[in-house]
């Protein structure tokens, strides 16, 4: 252990004016990390994208200071050519090494306290919660949430996951679709099923996602708040066809929710376009296969209202 | 622990066949030599990251275009599963046990491993499984597609209706694997435990065997959970069981948990070793001693604890309870406090030093960097609903890929040219080495950069077509996959030629301090002609202090400091 050196005025001062210019940057940073994501359709997505850009600040703060560092003594702490002595022999400082635990430990009960006020905000409903339980967002001035009209409780949207299609059952109008569709600013409940093997229900725009796992049913929740087209994904690798997976999800109107489900419920049962089927009849009619033994898609759900296929998303 | 048990065991177990080959037909037979066996162990291993990474170039290929045009999906399915479980079985675990069982026992000042018949019989597994892995390439059906992971049911699925399948190949290799590390970990743990030379108490110990003798008891709490998991499995998959299938009331939940429970702790007996890979580099072309050696070791040992309480992160989105999604959202951070103590050690041993850039030296930093950002982005990945947007898309996949080849991968380079000359007795050649460098560091941010934005944008990972609003990133990775295949060959051409034709290396070319440095290089076979007596610590630079009270080398070179 060496003795403590004081500082000079001039080097705490210049350190001060470093971190300050860090922290400048890394503010900066952690405000483009916002433009990074999709579109922020949900009321989850905003609270997800604030805790990314805190934990973008936080960690280019590190990543800027450690590297700058590493960068002046690469650049200027060189060894002369023909110098072979040994540099300082400063094995430590404890001082400096319980700042160096201490810190990043407080720093480390900040972000998963804010990590986890941020998750209680979005409650997302995990299988071992109650159905009914459906904790307010908070987001809502009180104001406007009492001038929506009082929904009564709806029976969830039922999500049917299979290789590889997705298919969505309404159950309050018997009417089956391969297409979401969800009123905006008001909570989506679902209930997730799995025939074969696990799935994920994945919507990069809300920012949130839960495995399908088959033999269990699992409550899903999340409030849509931007109308628009976006992309439903598989997450959990599901076999061959797993990357085709892929499914529309409509956020309308509460007027044009209602007319579709209206118009869905008129419509007879029709075979839905399904990529992964179509590309596996495709295959089978060649002569030589130009790969291995694949699991058989699923044949093409028979549904209500049938997506058009790879229709604009956002 | 006294003088006489050290020099009691190196007297009686010895070496098995008195007067070993000393030529490069040694490498191919059951040689029981600690350093044959780490030779053999790297080169094996490299073969494997050659395979590994060709089949990675094909998988960035297809990747190149959002279609899924240049292999079929099966074809793809199948690459990225033997890419991960080949990169991991078969380059990274065995690599580190080449560069462990090389180093170890010359860094304690012992004359072999603790069991050397053992240590010769867990290398040879590797081949075994190896050869069984890559023969499921050759099975009707091909190898498997579950991905490394290997979740079931997707796992269970066997299309052709056989016995003998890609998947039952698999899971033999992985639970043959599993045994042999288990034969290594025990190996390591006894070495470091009873074969110290005397003086070497624990704070005099290389921070490199803390890291190993940390990464080894992950193995041997870890490893019994995978090897039982993987056995579990190839039952429910050929004999009928169902513990996995819940078609037939089995959880398949609780193969994650099995898989997880060593297979997050396993990218610390990957990182560990690569730490103090770091520990070693550092302090010799920064011309200092390691900053704060105590905290340094002790940290990997803390790393080993709170690695056993962390796994459920993995399962975020696996359908778990809120209570455990933020217990080990925690334990997860947690983690990041011993690391962050490490990173930060690191850079007060670099900061104002008398710094060389030898290729080493190069590797270890650009490795430092790649890990810290590793490390960042992992700490946004144990916030639970930050992961709930990213878990299982490209953003993780960039995550590990920046520790596993970023700092992994570049960690074992800077060992491989550290301690060339010690194996091999030549120096290799610096500009060949730099030239891999700039590749290496290039092609790593360039391949594995773009996978951030893709991941935050949404695309999951292994996909084998993608939306074109993807493309953008993805050509550029694949650019930098293709250029860290080229990177490869400066580094080839360095190691055999400078092997043959480079310049005679001395004891200590770098000028450093440890044990395996007082003896002659290569080493003899027996390494250490007198058992050194240790009587200072590990990073004595700048003291100018003797590390040890005796000439370890004997009459053999009397060159030491």
């Amino acid at each position: 252990m060496t003795t403590q050196h004081s500082l000079s005025p001039r080097t705490v001062a210049l350190l001060v004016a470093l971190a300050i210019a860090d922290a400048l940057i890394s503010l900066w940073v952690g405000r483009q990390a916002y433009l990074w994501m999709p579109p922020q359709a949900s009321a989850e997505a905003v609270l997800v994208d604030d805790l990314f850009g805190f934990l973008t600040t936080i960690g280019s703060f590190i990543f800027i200071g450690v590297t700058t560092a590493l960068l002046v003594a690469v650049l200027f702490q060189r060894a002369d050519k023909y110098d072979t002595s040994d540099g300082p022999a400063i094995e430590g400082n404890l001082l400096v090494e319980i700042l160096w635990t201490t810190i990043p430990l407080g720093l480390v009960i900040w972000i998963a306290a804010y990590s986890y006020q941020i998750y209680d905000k979005m409650a997302i409903l995990g299988p071992m919660e109650h159905m009914n339980h459906v904790p307010s967002l908070g987001l809502m001035p009180p104001a406007e949430a009492a001038t929506l009209p009082a929904v009564p409780e709806k029976t969830p949207i039922e999500v049917h996951a299979r290789q590889w299609a997705w298919e969505f059952y309404y159950p309050d109008q018997n009417i089956t679709s391969t297409e979401l569709h969800l009123p905006v600013n008001e909570r989506a409940r679902l209930v997730l099923t799995s025939e074969d093997v696990l799935h994920g229900f994945y919507i990069p725009a809300f920012r949130i996602k839960q495995d399908v796992i088959p033999g269990s049913s699992i409550d899903f929740g999340f409030t849509p708040i931007r109308e628009g087209r976006y992309r439903l994904r598989d997450s959990d690798y599901s076999g061959t066809y797993f990357a085709a997976n892929q499914g529309t999800v409509v956020i309308e109107s509460a007027e044009a929710y209602q007319q579709w489900l209206a118009d869905a419920a008129a419509q007879p049962l029709t075979v839905a376009e399904n990529r992964a089927f179509r590309e596996f009849s495709r295959a089978e009619e060649r002569p030589i296969s130009m790969g291995w033994k694949t699991v058989a898609p699923a044949p093409p759900p028979r549904v209500n209202y049938a997506s058009a296929e790879d229709s604009s998303y956002e | 622990m006294s003088n006489a048990s050290i020099e009691a065991i190196a007297a009686k177990s010895g070496q098995p066949f008195p007067g070993a080959p000393n030529n490069w037909q040694r490498f191919f037979t059951f040689s029981t030599d600690h350093k044959v066996i780490g030779i053999q162990y790297i080169v094996t291993a490299f073969v494997f990251f050659l395979i590994g990474g060709l089949l990675a170039m094909v998988m960035r290929g297809e990747l190149i275009t959002p279609e899924a045009d240049l292999v079929d999906r099966t074809v793809y399915n199948a690459l990225f599963t033997m890419h991960g479980t080949i990169m991991l079985f078969m380059w990274t675990f065995p690599v580190l046990n080449g560069l462990s069982n090389y180093l170890v026992p010359l860094m304690i000042g012992a004359r072999d491993m603790a069991f050397p018949r053992l240590n010769a019989a867990a290398f040879w597994l590797v081949p075994v499984f190896g050869t069984l892995l890559m023969a499921s390439f050759f099975v009707p059906g091909g190898p498997s597609q579950s991905g490394w992971w290997a979740y079931p049911p997707v796992s269970l699925q066997n299309p052709t209706g056989n016995l003998i399948n890609g998947q039952v190949l698999w899971l033999l290799a992985v639970a043959l694997s599993g045994v042999s590390s288990i034969m290594g970990a025990v190996n390591f743990v006894t070495t470091i435990f009873r074969m110290r030379a005397p003086g070497m108490g624990w704070f005099r110990m290389p921070a490199f065997c803390w890291t190993v003798l940390s990464a080894q008891m992950i193995q041997l709490f870890g490893l019994p959970s995978l090897t039982a998991g993987a056995v579990m499995l190839l039952l429910d998959l050929t004999a009928g069981t169902s513990f996995f299938d819940p078609a037939r009331g089995g959880d398949p939940v609780l193969y994650q948990h099995f898989f997880w429970f060593y297979s997050h702790p396993a990218v610390y007996v990957i990182i560990l070793p690569i730490f103090g890979t770091f520990s070693e580099v550092f302090p010799v072309y920064a011309r200092k001693p390691l900053f704060g050696y105590r905290f340094v070791v002790v940290s990997s040992v803390i790393i080993t604890v709170l690695s056993a309480m962390v796994w459920v992160h993995h399962m975020f989105a696996s359908g778990t309870p809120s209570w455990m999604r933020m217990l080990f959202m925690f334990s997860t951070m947690l983690i990041s406090v011993p690391t962050g103590v490490k990173v930060f050690a690191w850079v007060a041993t670099v900061w104002g030093g008398k710094l060389r850039l030898d290729t080493p030296m190069l590797f270890a930093l650009g490795g430092l960097v790649c890990f810290l950002f590793a490390g960042i982005t992992g700490v946004m990945l144990g916030a639970v609903p930050f992961d709930i947007h990213v878990n299982n898309t490209y953003f993780v996949v960039g995550h590990f890929h920046y520790v596993i080849y970023g700092a992994a991968v570049m960690g074992v380079y800077a060992a491989i040219y550290h301690w060339f000359p010690k194996m091999t007795g030549h120096m290799y050649y610096e500009g060949l080495g730099k030239l891999h460098f700039a590749l290496t560091f290039i092609g790593v941010n360039l391949n594995f950069f773009p996978m951030h934005p893709l991941g935050l944008m949404g695309m999951p990972r292994r996909v084998a077509s993608y939306d074109p609003e993807f493309a953008y990133w993805n050509v550029i990775a694949s650019l930098g996959g293709f250029l860290l295949g080229v990177s490869t060959l400066p580094f080839i051409l360095n190691m055999i030629s400078s092997w043959i034709l480079g310049k005679r290396a001395a004891a200590n070319p770098w000028n450093a301090i440890g044990l395996e440095w007082l003896i002659p290089s290569p080493p003899p076979v027996e390494n250490f002609e007198e058992i050194p007596i240790v009587v200072s610590g590990p990073y004595g630079y700048g003291s100018y202090e003797p590390l040890v009270a005796n000439n370890p080398a004997g009459e053999l070179n009397s060159e030491h400091r």
